[in-house]
Order: structure tokens, then sequence, then C-alpha cells
């Protein structure tokens, strides 16, 4: 905001270049819906924060998704007795999990007062639920997984009597995994949307579609590289429907979102990590549905998976933070919707009102 | 699921008798002169750190950029031409011509246009204007950053302000997305690296509630004590007006519609509104230009609003995820 009398003469501000393969589609998607507002910036400064939150996070998202999506393969392969997919998706689980809780309390401003986090049980805060649904998962995730520990060893672990209460815990345990697993994926969807941060807010009803999909993805990819092939057959047909529902709910995503917010998500690094995660994704889902059966083909397939998801979360995490800053993601949208609101003649929930 | 938000009248009751009317601010940026003794006071008195490196961000007179961990107040400076100054007039009257619920002076000159007789030239000079707004926290009715916060670090006080405990904070971070209005902000790393760079010099200091969130705490150390905000009571035009929520919105509104009589029809409220996306907020501003010019979001909405249907939303994308690995087995498995 200036006044001064050359500013008159500068170009006009043209949007930051497209990348070149995109244009086709870019083009077709963005047809405005409303007139593009006028507008203006305090210094082109930031409205709105992002969460601190760096790669730990990201990991996190990745990680956590991952142990939901295998202990639901270990239960299932131990219904259909498939006891190496049981096996490794177990340890999967559990080493998914640890390592997700500990890049967690890694991200805190406070890493010693993690415990802080079950203080409270609180509905309102997605991060709240979180906690304990992982400590409560991560726990029954324990169980499973030392009950295979202690057959790997042939039962030489010194148990002593826990032997016998790790046996009686297993099924409770499993049943605590199968309720809890799902949600585990699903919810930092929830935790992302509940924000301010105006592409994560943007997405509240598709992101935890997406994470749920890419965390089975990250399970089917993880079965598929430490399960010989004869039994990994549903984790390759888990990894087609998962392939599905991710390319779909972004894609849904993408197009209920105002083209501010959905800006982030196709420009920048942010853009291109999701670009390549969807190309891994359906590499990994190709390979691991046409050549699974065969070891070294289903290992390069379960990797790609991996890598895919790994990609999604980074690349959606990053899209959030560098959404909120620039205010145009933040000021634009929420002007077309006071926009919107006031000509179906809405007029009494504004918050700048004249008296 | 009805709401998630929190209900400030329920956390009132928390406090029992020691519970109070709300406590708010008003400020009123048509007196505001920049003179940023409320950044200074409220610096001095809470004993924040300094942000950044002195360094001058070429924005008018504005060299402490936005609200963050160590700044609780922020003047704003916006200098606009005359062109931008018949904008904001006009967005001022079409906000009247809107028709919104008590609108104007009650029994004045009518809705919008000079009063007869009375001298309706605006104060300012016809060539430019000089914006400044001491921005604060909000204090929100519904506050996103106490929803979302795990630890039960943030609380509404028995003022009826929200406030952090920065002994419980453990940092995660979460408020700081959960603030529509960018108002929180965890004193991290990076800015504490900034300061014992400088440990060598006269200017190192310690820094208190490393890696917590902080923001605007209300002055609640002198609250308890009957005593008003730092920034309130050292302000020389009275621009920031401190008091009961009623009062402070009563003023606000008594304001804008003398503004409006005297021809300013830019001026306009900021957060008075009960039914905006936040509730209203417990710092209330009168501006002269649209929100986003002072960088202020054009239509807050806190984000726990929507977080039944996001529930709802995960619930069904696990119960999706579950039925697709049920399906994997039961038909996948077949060789």
């Amino acid at each position: 905001m200036t006044t001064s009398p050359h500013d008159s003469h500068r170009p006009p501000e043209t949007r930051r270049s497209r990348r070149k393969g995109n244009r086709a589609e870019e083009g077709a998607r963005e047809v405005p819906l409303v007139e593009k507002p006028q507008f203006s910036t305090y210094y082109g400064r930031p409205v709105v924060k992002a969460p601190p939150w760096g790669d730990e996070i990201a990991a996190y998202l990745f990680l956590g998704g991952l142990a939901g999506g295998s202990s639901l393969l270990a239960v299932g392969a131990r219904w259909t007795d498939r006891p190496l997919l049981r096996r490794n998706a177990r340890l999967t689980a559990l080493g998914a999990v640890g390592l997700g809780t500990a890049a967690l309390i890694h991200d805190l401003g406070r890493p010693e007062r993690f415990l802080y986090m079950l203080r409270t049980f609180k509905p309102t805060s997605p991060m709240s639920m979180g906690t304990w649904l992982l400590s409560s998962f991560s726990t029954a995730a324990a169980v499973t997984a030392a009950v295979e520990m202690d057959r790997l060893t042939a039962y030489r672990l010194p148990l002593g009597p826990a032997r016998r209460v790790l046996r009686v815990c297993e099924s409770p345990a499993e049943v605590g995994t199968t309720l809890l697993a799902a949600p585990l994926a699903s919810y930092t969807g929830a935790l992302l949307a509940d924000t301010a941060v105006p592409t994560w807010n943007a997405g509240r009803d598709e992101l935890p579609f997406l994470f749920a999909s890419s965390a089975a993805l990250a399970a089917s990819g993880a079965a598929l590289v430490s399960t010989p092939p004869e039994q990994t057959q549903p984790a390759r047909a888990l990894s087609a429907a998962a392939a599905i529902g991710e390319v779909a709910s972004m894609k849904i995503m993408k197009k209920r979102m105002h083209p501010a917010e959905a800006e982030p998500l196709e420009d920048g690094a942010p853009g291109t990590m999701l670009r390549w995660a969807e190309r891994l994704t359906l590499a990994g889902t190709a390979g691991s549905v046409l050549l699974g059966g065969r070891r070294p083909t289903a290992v390069l397939s379960g990797l790609l998976l991996l890598g895919g998801s790994a990609l999604t979360r980074v690349g959606v995490l990053r899209a959030g933070i560098s959404s909120a800053e620039d205010p145009r993601h933040t000021i634009e949208p929420q002007k077309d919707r006071l926009e919107r609101r006031r000509a179906q003649g809405v007029v009494d929930d504004s918050i700048t009102t004249v008296g | 699921m009805r709401s998630l938000t929190e209900d400030p009248a329920r956390s009132a009751e928390a406090h029992g008798e020691r519970a109070q009317e709300r406590k708010s601010f008003f400020t009123d940026t048509s007196i505001c002169i920049g003179c940023k003794a409320c950044e200074v006071a409220c610096k001095e008195w809470n004993g924040n750190p300094q942000d950044g490196d002195l360094e001058l961000l070429e924005s008018s007179y504005d060299n402490t950029g936005s609200l963050g961990a160590n700044t609780w107040r922020h003047v704003a400076f916006v200098e606009q031409d005359q062109e931008r100054i018949q904008t904001a007039r006009e967005s001022g009257r079409k906000l009247v011509s809107l028709g919104m619920p008590g609108v104007g002076p009650p029994s004045s000159s009518g809705a919008s246009g000079p009063s007869g007789g009375r001298d309706t030239t605006p104060p300012d000079t016809a060539e430019f204007r000089w914006l400044m707004s001491s921005d604060v926290c909000k204090h929100c009715t519904h506050a996103g950053c106490l929803d979302v916060c795990p630890t039960g670090a943030l609380y509404r006080t028995e003022f009826g302000t929200v406030k952090v405990q920065e002994d419980i904070c453990n940092g995660c971070g979460t408020c700081v997305g959960g603030c529509p209005f960018g108002v929180i902000e965890r004193r991290d790393e990076g800015i504490i690296r900034a300061k014992t760079e400088r440990n060598q010099s006269r200017y190192a200091q310690e820094i208190a509630n490393e890696g917590t969130a902080n923001k605007c705490t209300f002055c609640h150390d002198r609250l308890v004590d009957g005593q008003t905000p730092a920034c309130a009571q050292t302000c020389p035009t009275t621009s920031i007006k401190f008091g009961e929520h009623t009062d402070m919105v009563h003023q606000a509104r008594e304001r804008v519609a003398h503004l409006h009589s005297e021809g300013m029809t830019e001026a306009r409220l900021y957060g008075a509104n009960p039914q905006d996306g936040v509730g209203g907020t417990g710092s209330v501003f009168l501006l002269l230009d649209e929100p986003e010019v002072y960088g202020l979001p054009p239509d807050p909405r806190v984000p726990t609003k929507d977080l039944p249907r996001m529930y709802k939303h995960t619930v069904v994308a696990a119960a999706g995820m579950l039925a697709a690995v049920g399906a994997s087995f039961a038909w996948g498995g077949r060789r």
C-alpha cells in the first residue's frame, strides 16, 4: 500500500507461472464461480499463522496411518490364517506407531511435558482425541507385537509368568486394534482440518478419506515389502481399492475448494510432491496388482506405495503451511463467501457491522 | 451433535463466585495516533523478549510487523491516497445500505448521507490519510485456540478472557493453527536463537516460557488486582478503552453512529456482532476501512464450528477403511 505516483507505471501483477504439463487441467478447473474480488492486504503479510509443525508431524501422519493399516491387515491375516503376513504386519504396526509417537514428542516445544497431553479428555480438540486414540492403540499394538516377538524367538524371552498374561491379553488387544486402527488413520484429517489454515480447513470434508486411503496404501506397501507373495493377495487387493480412494478424494477435495485454497496443492514444492505422490501411487498399485505375484516386483511396488503415501502426507502438510503464508489464500475465499451470503440476503452474521 | 465450541457461560460458572462480568477492549482506531505506547507498555509489563533483529520493515512506520509470541500489541500503519479513501467511504456506506441489524444512529440523520446544516466534511486532508490501529488478541467468545488445546493449558478466565497457563502448555502448536486471526504463536527456537546469538550484547535477556504458546493475557495479573491492562492504561488518546463487555460494545456503537453522522461513512465496527463466525470478540475495533486493509480476516470462522461434521467424516472414512480391508480379505484373498 503506497501513494507513490510511480505505481501506475508498474506492469500488472501476473500470477505465478504454471507448470506446462498441467496447463490443460488447470484451465479446465479455473472457471471462476464468482467475480475476482478486489481487495488489499496489509503489506502482503499473512493473516493467519500455520502451526509450527515440521517434517516430524508429516512423518507422524504417515507412520500413524501405516500402523493403523498394518494392524488391520494383521487382524485379517489372523482370521484367514496367513501367519507370516500377521507377524510382519503386527511388527510393522508397533514399529511405526512407536516411531510416530517419538516424532510427535520431538516436535513439541516442550517435549518433557508430553504426558500433559493426557491431563484432559477434550472432544473439542482433535489433538486430544488423537492422543487418546494413539496411546490406547499403541498399548494394544504392543501386546500383539510382543506375542509375535515371543513366538519369533521361540519363547526364549525371559517373560516368566508374564507370558500367560500376554497370551490372555492377545485377543482383547486385537479387538482393540481393530476398533482403533481405522480412526487412528483417519482422525489426522480432522486434526489438520480443524484449523484456520485455509487449504486444510477447506479440505475438511475429504481429508479424512484421503488420509484413510493413504494409510491403507502404506500398509499394503509395507506388507508387499515384508511378506512373500503367497500371503499378500489381500494387501494387493487393498492397494487397488485404496488407490482409487486416494485419487478420487484428492480430486473431489480440490474441486470443492475455492481456487485460492486449492492452488497451494498444485503450485510450488508441495504441488510437485503431490504430483509425484500420485504417480508413485498409481505405479505402485499397477505393480502390486499386475506383478505382485513375484517377490522382486512386489517389493518394488511396495516401496513405490510407501513412497507415494509419505509424499502425500508431506505434500498436504506443506501445502497448508504455504497457504497460510500468503494472505491471498485467506482473504480471497473469505471475501467471496461473505459476498455470497450477502447476495443470499444473509446480513446478520458478518464480523463487520455499522452499529 | 449440536456444537463443540466452548460455552463461555458455562466456563464462567466453573469459576463460581469469583466469576466477574466479561471484560473487553474497545480499540477506537479513529483516534489512534500510532505512538506505539501500547506496544511498549505491553512488552515492559509482561517482560516479553524482543522480536527479530531491530530491522526496518519498510512498511510505513510499522517495524513490528505482526502479532506473535513476543508481540501482544501491534500498531498497524496504512497510508492511503484520495482514491482509496473514497473506496473505503463507499464500502462503509454499502454496509449501511445492506440493512444490517441495529444500523446507524437511531434518531439522527437517517441511514446515510450528510445531515442537514452540519459541516460533514471529513476531517482528513483531501490528498491522503494515515490509518493507525492497535491490534491485539480478540479474546473470542468462541475461541479456536482454547477449543483445540489438548492439554487444557488455554482456559477461560474469570473475566471472560482467554489465557495460556504457561506451566501447563507443552508447545504442541495446535492453537497456532486454531486461531482465525493469527494471534497466538509458539515462542520458538528460531526466535530464541536470534537472541542467544546476541548473548554477549547488552541487550541479552533471559527468555521466559520458551517453547510454549504465548499471546495477550489481557494482563490477567493486573485484572485480579482491579487494575487496567497496561496498554489501555498507557494509551494517551484513549484509543484503547477497557471495561465491561456490554459497556464497550455500547460505546463502540455510539461512536460509529457519531462518526457516520459527521460524514465519515468509512467507520465500521469489527467484532461487535455476537452472530459472527467467532461469536463476537472480546476486543472490539472501530475501523476506517475494510478489515483486510489492517491485516484482519474479513470473515473469520472458528474452525471448531465445523468439528462435529469433521468427526462424522472421520468416522465414515474409518468405517470405509475397515470395510475395504474386510473386502480385500473376503474377495481379494482367493488365489
